[in-house]
């Protein structure tokens, strides 16, 4: 990965409809992404991440703003003109063509020497392990074989970008955690940037160096998966990324006034107003009654490896913490029982709303 | 599954009536084929079994005249509204919908709702300016005709098979360097070639039986396999017209099994 920019959205709009009835499916977005990297568009159904990924790929132009591939302008570029290729979150396979007839149409269409087509399509068969299948119809593979050769398709002519539509979303859990190291291996062989698009949060801090999420036709914020998971910009990042408490209070100097009364120390807050911040359940700490925030435990429920102990702060505000199953026993936690919280150091993030 | 649902093939005297209506309808042509190798001359009457009738249609040059005329327009008629019929099937899905789509459909499967009688009299009368301007009496015209009427039988399986095709097919071929042609070429007309066989059979079939809009646009000596027959109707009619219909039928049969096989749903 180097710092030099692939793919640059400026200002990025694009509508649907008419009038009064129009949406904005992507309102002002601008994003640089870097050459060689593993970027994630992550987002809810409808926050515009497919569309984004569909203006890069030209199979839609934007309404206005400026797409850039290596600095060139490629805005109003047909697809068939762009060194881009999709994996299509139906994988769009072509029923007629055997798998290897299927990986070999690009560099068929590019109009490659026979020798070399022939050359890479081997290549590409043996880079997802599909060497025994290449004279079969792809309707006679498995899902997770279509998957591999839908990539194998978009690889072989070997694009400046790859772009993946939800590709694993119609496997099943155990084919999907397979295909996402595979996914990782082949971007880190072949070191081309690969730009995936996901609503599953674990998949995309998983397998991304970077992540933009999306909600509502803008990015909330673009980050590693680390600094997007411990200094969330916003609410809907905190909520979306993993699972968190937010307070809410009155913003004094340095920390933060919560309804109770109680104070929890916010390092930087700068007083007047109100503010929010973000605290993980793993951050949350079971002390004393005297030495914390003072709270009753509510409903305990159990996960295996961990438990989630919901706690109820004076004024009624929920708190969830995450402790390691052994602790609750040796703790001997019950509901109703009087504890206090406290807030591992760093854990405290204040978010915009 | 229990479904408790209305299930007509649950309601008593069911096979009864079925059984009944399969008979109706195939006993009849059961009936034709049979006497097709009568041995006497009535097509009534059982006078033991015989191919006389087929040698002496094989032999009569009448027949073979009609036939080779049914042919040639049925072939000319399936292949021009068959390439008419892709052209306007691509034209109302592989675009945004468009104002006066709806009358499109409605223009383009016509023939369908039109009385034929009423387009056979409208086509002789125009016909028959254009005959007497230009003074071309040739098969053209019933060429031209049959292309009309067989055009929504060819549509219509063309633009169901279009409209079951997966966007996302010519869309990737788009990604991966097709040019528009490229995709059409490579990806579209391959997925699509079973519906235009379909179509092109269905309309080589009704073009082959069709006896209204041809008897009234043919010229002299024109006469079709169907029109022939009707002909001898009125003259001496013997087991000679089924000896003709049976083997008509068997032509039909082979290529609406052919239409099936092409467009039923695959898995």
């Amino acid at each position: 990965m180097s710092d030099t920019v692939t793919i640059s959205a400026r200002n990025v709009v694009k509508a649907f409809g008419q009038g009064a009835g129009q949406v904005r499916a992507l309102d002002d977005v601008s994003v640089n992404i870097r050459q060689g990297e593993f970027f994630t568009l992550l987002g809810p159904s409808g926050c515009g991440k497919t569309t984004l990924l569909r203006l890069i790929a030209g199979f839609e132009m934007p309404t206005g703003g400026t797409i850039l591939l290596d600095g060139a302008d490629i805005t109003t570029q047909p697809p068939n003109k762009r060194p881009v290729n999709t994996v299509f979150q139906s994988y769009a396979l072509f029923p007629h063509l055997t798998v290897a007839q299927n990986i070999a149409f690009g560099l068929e269409m590019l109009g490659k020497p026979a020798s070399e087509v022939k050359a890479r399509t081997a290549a590409m068969l043996a880079l997802v392990k599909l060497e025994a299948m290449a004279g079969r119809k792809t309707s006679q593979l498995s899902g997770g074989q279509q998957q591999r050769v839908a990539l194998a398709r978009a690889l072989a002519p070997q694009p400046k970008v790859l772009l993946l539509d939800e590709p694993l979303s119609a496997l099943d859990l155990k084919l999907r955690k397979e295909m996402q190291i595979e996914l990782k291996r082949l971007q880190l062989e072949t070191g081309i940037t690969f730009i995936f698009v996901t609503h599953d949060q674990e998949e995309a801090l998983t397998m991304s160096d970077r992540i933009a999420v999306m909600s509502a036709g803008k990015i909330q914020q673009v980050g590693s998966a680390k600094e997007i998971y411990i200094h969330p910009k916003n609410r809907f990042v905190a909520s979306f990324i993993g699972e968190t408490n937010f307070l809410h209070g009155k913003a004094e100097a340095g920390a933060l006034r919560l309804g109770t009364g109680e104070r929890v120390e916010v390092p930087g807050l700068a007083a007047g107003g109100e503010a929010t911040v973000s605290v993980r359940p793993e951050q949350v700490r079971l002390v004393l009654p005297s030495d914390g925030l003072k709270a009753t435990v509510g409903a305990l429920v159990y996960f295996g490896t961990d438990t989630h102990c919901h706690l109820h702060l004076a004024d009624g505000t929920e708190v969830v913490a995450r402790l390691q199953s052994p602790a609750t026993g040796e703790a001997g936690l019950a509901q109703g029982q009087a504890v206090g919280l406290r807030f591992a150091e760093g854990a405290v993030q204040r978010v915009e709303d | 599954m229990a479904e408790r649902g209305f299930q007509i093939s649950r309601l008593p005297g069911f096979a009864t009536v079925a059984i009944g209506a399969f008979v109706l309808l195939y006993l009849p042509i059961l009936t034709l084929v049979v006497y097709s190798f009568n041995a006497s001359n009535s097509v009534a009457v059982w006078g033991g079994f015989s191919l006389h009738w087929y040698a002496d249609a094989w032999a009569n040059e009448d027949v073979k005249a009609a036939t080779v005329r049914s042919l040639v327009i049925g072939v000319s008629a399936a292949f021009l509204s068959t390439i008419l019929a892709t052209l306007a099937a691509l034209g109302t899905t592989r675009r945004r919908a468009f104002k006066g789509q709806t009358l499109i459909y409605v223009v383009i499967n016509q023939p369908l709702m039109v009385p034929e009688i009423v387009t056979a009299v409208a086509l002789m009368i125009f016909f028959g300016i254009i005959k007497v301007a230009t003074g071309y009496q040739g098969l053209g015209y019933l060429i031209a005709a049959h292309t009309a009427f067989c055009l929504p039988f060819a549509y219509l399986p063309i633009r169901a098979r279009l409209e079951s095709m997966d966007l996302a097919l010519e869309t990737a071929a788009a990604d991966l360097y097709a040019s528009p042609w490229q995709t059409f070429r490579r990806v579209t007309l391959p997925l699509l070639a079973p519906g235009i066989m379909a179509g092109a059979m269905l309309a080589f079939v009704i073009s082959l039986d069709d006896v209204v809009i041809t008897e009234f646009v043919k010229s002299g000596g024109q006469d079709t396999l169907p029109t022939y027959m009707l002909g001898q109707l009125r003259r001496s009619f013997t087991p000679e017209v089924n000896a003709i219909s049976t083997m008509l039928l068997a032509v039909t049969v082979v290529l609406l099994t052919a239409f099936f096989l092409l467009t039923r749903k695959k898995d």
